[in-house]
C-alpha cells in the first residue's frame, strides 16, 4: 500500500505512539481490503459504546498522546446525573461512563452524545469522503446525502479521526456504489413506521447486495429515511441503498444500477410486513413501560408524542431518548412540559443499550423501533413493536392490543 | 498418526505467528456471543455452540455483529486468556479486521480452496501471518 511521507511518519511514530497505533490499524484495514492508498477525510462519527474495549482503546490512544485531526461527533452513553435522580446506578457503571467522557474529551472529540449526527452537527455534502460508524448513520450518509463512508467499526472511525485518513476501498469507490438487488415495494407505505418494517424485512431477501427500491413515495420524511437505514443495517449489513427518484445516486433505475442488470429481483408485500412484525414483536397485553429513541427522536417525533399526551396521564413509565439540542427545543416549544406533566421523561445523551435501565430488566415495554428490541434482548427486556401513536396510547392505558 | 505437513500461501491481515489446534466453523462468528471465562460459544444454533475457541486456530467464514460488540467480545476473551491464538477467514469485514489488529491476534485470508478440503478440527495448524504461510499437520 502506498503511503505519503507524512503517513509513513505517522506510522513510524514521529507524531507519537497513539497516532502510530491509529495508522497501524488503518494500514491493516487497507491491506485487508486491497486498498492502494489512503485518502483524507473531512468528517467522522465514532460510535463510542461505553464498553470496556471501547474505553481501553481510546485511553490507549490518549496515553500515546493522540488527539483528533478531524474532531468526530460521538454516540450516546448514558446521562449519569439524570439517571442517578430516578434510579440506582452501579458504582462500576458510574466509573466507566465518567472515564469514557474524560477520554473522548481528552482526544478532542465533539461531545454530542447523539446517534443521529447526520441530522444535526455533522452533515456532509454530496461526494464528501468521511468515516462514520453507527448503524443508522452510515446508510444515511451514503444513501441520502451521497457522501461516502465504509461501514466503519467504532475503532477504525476513531483511528480515521486521529490521523485524518482512511484507506481507499469499498464504498469510497464509484464501482462499489452501484445497485445490485432490485427491491420492488408493493406493500402499502402509509407512514414512517412502515419504513421500520421495510428496513427490517429486506436484508433477509437481498443478502449482502446494495438494494435499489422502487415503488416508494417520492417525498419521504427524514424520519422515514432514518428508520429505513437503521433497520436495514441492523437486520443486515447494508450501509448503502438507493431509492429511484429520491436519493441522489439514483435519478433513474438505470443510473442506480450503473447501466447494468440487477443481479437479483425481490418483491416486498403487505404480507412481508405482517410476518416480520409477528416475528420480532412480542404479543400484546399488559405493559410496564414505553421506550422511544433508537435512533434518537427528532423534534418532530417528540412533538407527535407531546400532542398525544396533551392533558393525559400515563399509566406506565414513558421514556424519550434524544439529543441535547432536541431536548432544548422541546423545552422551548412546550413539548417537554406537556410530556413531564403526563408523567413522561425526555432524556438526552442516552442510548437504549446502556447499563442505566436496570429498573426495566425483566419487564415488558412498547417501542416504535425494531432495533431497540433487538439490542435489548441481552438485557432481558421484552418489547411489543408498534407505531409511535399506538405506543403512546398503550402507555396511557397500560396495555397494548 | 501424523502425516506430512501441507503448506499454503495466505494474505496477511493482522501480523504475528502462532500454532495451535484447528477449530473449523461453518458459521460467521460474533465474539460477543462467546463466554469469556470458558471460551465456549454460547450462540444458540451456532455450528460451534458449546465448543471452546480458547487457544485454538479458529477457521471461519467471516465476522458478524455491530461495530462495538465484536471488539468488546474479543477484548474480553483476550483479557481472560480465552481468545483464539490465530484466525483464518474467507470474507474480511472492517469490524473484525480492526478488532484483530487492535487485539494483536494474527489474522489471514485468501487461502486456496484445497486448504479447506485438507483442514479439519483437531489438526495442528501454524499460522505465520508475517511470512504469509499456513502449515497444516494432520493429526489423524
Amino acid at each position: 500500500m502506498y503511503l505519503t511521507r507524512e503517513e509513513k511518519e505517522m506510522l513510524d511514530g514521529k507524531y507519537g505512539e497513539g497516532v502510530a497505533t491509529a495508522m497501524k490499524v488503518l494500514v491493516g484495514v487497507g491491506e485487508a481490503f486491497g486498498a492502494e492508498q489512503m485518502v483524507e477525510i473531512s468528517r467522522a462519527h465514532v460510535a463510542l459504546s461505553n464498553q470496556e474495549a471501547d474505553l481501553w482503546f481510546v485511553e490507549k490512544l490518549v496515553r500515546g498522546g493522540a488527539t483528533c485531526k478531524v474532531s468526530p461527533t460521538v454516540n450516546p452513553g448514558f446521562n449519569l446525573e439524570y439517571f442517578q435522580e430516578v434510579t440506582e446506578i452501579d458504582r462500576a457503571d458510574e466509573e466507566i461512563i465518567k472515564r469514557t467522557r474524560a477520554a473522548y474529551k481528552a482526544i478532542g472529540a465533539t461531545l454530542t452524545y447523539n446517534c443521529t449526527p447526520y441530522l444535526e452537527k455533522n452533515v456532509p455534502r454530496f461526494g464528501e469522503v468521511t468515516a462514520y460508524s453507527e448503524s443508522s448513520a452510515t446508510p444515511y450518509i451514503n444513501s441520502v446525502y451521497g457522501a461516502r463512508t465504509n461501514r466503519e467499526a467504532a475503532q477504525s472511525a476513531l483511528c480515521a479521526a486521529v490521523t485524518g485518513r482512511t484507506p481507499l476501498y469499498g464504498f469510497l469507490l464509484d464501482k462499489n456504489r452501484k445497485g445490485q438487488v432490485l427491491v420492488e415495494v408493493q406493500a402499502e407505505i402509509k407512514d414512517d413506521f412502515d419504513y421500520q418494517m421495510l428496513g427490517y424485512c429486506v436484508p433477509k431477501k437481498t443478502g449482502h447486495g446494495v438494494p435499489v427500491f422502487t415503488g416508494l413515495p417520492q417525498n419521504p420524511s427524514p424520519e422515514a429515511l432514518m428508520n429505513l437505514g437503521a433497520q436495514l443495517n441492523t437486520a443486515g449489513a447494508v450501509p448503502l441503498y438507493h431509492i429511484v427518484g429520491v436519493t441522489p445516486e439514483a435519478p433513474t433505475l438505470e443510473a442506480a444500477f450503473h447501466g447494468e442488470e440487477p443481479q437479483k429481483r425481490v418483491v416486498v408485500t403487505d404480507q412481508d410486513f405482517q410476518e416480520i412484525k409477528n416475528a420480532i414483536s412480542s404479543e400484546g397485553g399488559k405493559i410496564d413501560f414505553a421506550l422511544f429513541g433508537c435512533p434518537h427522536l427528532t423534534i418532530s417525533q417528540v412533538g407527535r408524542v407531546a400532542r398525544l399526551l396533551e392533558g393525559k396521564e400515563l399509566a406506565v413509565e414513558l421514556w424519550l431518548c434524544t439529543s441535547s439540542l432536541t431536548k432544548e427545543l422541546a423545552k422551548r416549544m412546550g413539548f417537554w412540559e406537556t410530556i413531564r406533566r403526563a408523567g413522561g421523561h425526555i432524556v438526552e445523551d442516552t442510548c437504549i443499550d446502556q447499563p442505566c435501565w436496570h429498573h426495566l430488566y425483566g419487564k415488558k415495554g412498547v417501542t416504535e423501533s425494531p432495533k431497540c428490541a433487538y439490542y435489548t434482548k441481552r438485557r432481558n427486556m421484552e418489547f411489543v413493536i408498534r407505531s409511535i401513536e399506538d405506543c403512546v396510547e398503550a402507555a396511557i392505558k397500560g396495555e397494548v392490543e | 498418526m501424523t502425516g506430512q505437513p501441507a503448506i499454503f500461501g495466505c494474505h496477511k491481515i493482522s501480523g504475528g505467528r502462532a500454532q495451535g489446534e484447528a477449530l473449523v466453523s461453518t458459521d460467521d462468528i460474533c465474539f460477543y456471543l462467546v463466554d469469556p471465562n470458558s471460551g465456549k460459544v454460547i450462540e444458540k444454533g451456532h455450528s460451534l455452540e458449546g465448543q471452546s475457541i480458547a487457544g485454538k486456530v479458529l477457521i471461519f467464514p467471516s465476522g458478524k455483529g455491530s461495530s462495538v460488540v465484536q471488539a468488546d467480545g474479543l477484548y474480553q476473551l483476550s483479557l481472560k486468556g480465552t481468545a483464539p491464538k490465530a484466525m483464518i477467514i474467507q470474507y474480511p469485514e472492517t469490524v473484525l479486521v480492526s478488532s484483530a489488529i487492535i487485539m494483536e491476534v494474527p489474522l489471514v485470508d485468501q487461502l486456496e480452496p484445497e486448504f479447506y478440503q485438507r483442514v479439519f478440527s483437531g489438526d495442528q495448524v501454524e499460522v505465520d501471518a508475517d511470512n504469509r504461510t499456513v502449515k497444516v499437520i494432520r493429526q489423524r
